[in-house]
């Protein structure tokens, strides 16, 4: 049974519990619901709602990281949440320079 | 010594199932440099919109915030389909599994829907600039929810049919890590496409 428990550890695979589970289905349907209100309701002007909703959006990947794809719970070497990281950087790039490029285009104008 | 070859085949067995697993995630990050594209040229050209109609006159908020619960609904469930694997219960595997599916052909229901009616007001991918980068980026995400729906159906029967094993545990992992991955990119497409367009 003990090495039955070894085994089943090595293969990398994470399990998260219930409680887990349903903290991560709370925390997302919390933070989907702010921006919405915030947006349907005309609360604040233009630049603030645009940071409660991208601050909200990436708080929400946060939970489905940390909650349902158990990046925390990787054993060591981490290649998953390298690899994670890398298609992060290559995200940022190409969408901030792309929007950096295009502000400033002149030719297009 | 026969022990320890058996071991070293265990091990080797499970190297090879996290090894695949692993090949998802670099999977993953092409799907995001593909999603990355489509997101940048979305926002590049959300102001042209050729004197056609805009995004904020035509969409219908209340089928997008139906449709976005769902989904996340669904990623929880196909969470507990992978609760349930890890206890061995394969009946409550098969559920969690199916539930998740029908949720997403719901959402695929209403997206289709949601794109009929655009259509008919008179937004389809040729109208402008700002279409043809929304129908893109909403049309892929759907298209790989579609797959999804197809592959989860697959992987429901092949368990129906061979039970819970190292193989088929790696591809419920594989299709749980895949569904919560489009319900982060479904997110992304709710705030900047939907909720940054009508407010």
């Amino acid at each position: 049974m003990a090495s039955q428990n070894h085994s089943h550890e090595e293969t990398g695979h994470t399990h998260g519990s219930l409680k887990s589970y349903i903290i991560g289905f709370v925390l997302s349907i919390v933070l989907t619901i702010i921006p919405l209100v915030a947006v349907m309701n005309d609360m604040f002007n233009k630049s603030t709602t645009i940071v409660i909703i991208l601050v909200t959006a990436v708080l929400q990947f946060l939970v489905q990281l940390l909650f349902f794809m158990h990046i925390r719970e990787e054993d060591k070497p981490r290649y998953n949440s390298i690899s994670l990281i890398f298609a992060i950087l290559l995200l940022l790039t190409i969408v901030i320079g792309s929007i950096w490029i295009m502000t400033y285009n002149q030719v297009a104008v | 010594m026969s022990q320890a070859n058996a071991h070293s085949h265990d091990h080797g067995h499970h190297d090879q199932e996290s090894l695949k697993q692993f090949g998802f995630w670099l999977f993953m990050i092409t799907d995001v440099i593909l999603f990355a594209t489509l997101f940048a040229t979305f926002v590049v050209l959300r102001g042209n919109t050729a004197s056609g109609p805009i995004g904020a006159e035509l969409i219908e908020m209340n089928g997008i915030i139906v449709s976005t619960f769902i989904l996340l609904t669904s990623s929880f469930t196909s969470g507990l389909a992978l609760l349930s694997m890890n206890k061995g219960d394969k009946k409550g595997l098969i559920l969690w599994l199916a539930v998740s599916a029908l949720l997403g052909l719901s959402f695929i229901y209403l997206e289709v829907n949601e794109f009929i009616h655009l259509v008919h007001e008179g937004a389809n991918i040729g109208t402008s600039a700002y279409w043809s980068a929304f129908f893109t980026l909403v049309g892929t995400h759907g298209l790989h929810v579609s797959i999804g729906i197809v592959w989860m159906t697959a992987i429901i029967f092949q368990i129906a049919r061979r039970g819970i094993t190292p193989v088929t545990k790696r591809k419920v992992n594989i299709i749980s890590l895949y569904w919560h991955f489009l319900d982060a990119v479904w997110i992304f497409v709710f705030s900047i496409v939907y909720l940054m367009e009508v407010m």
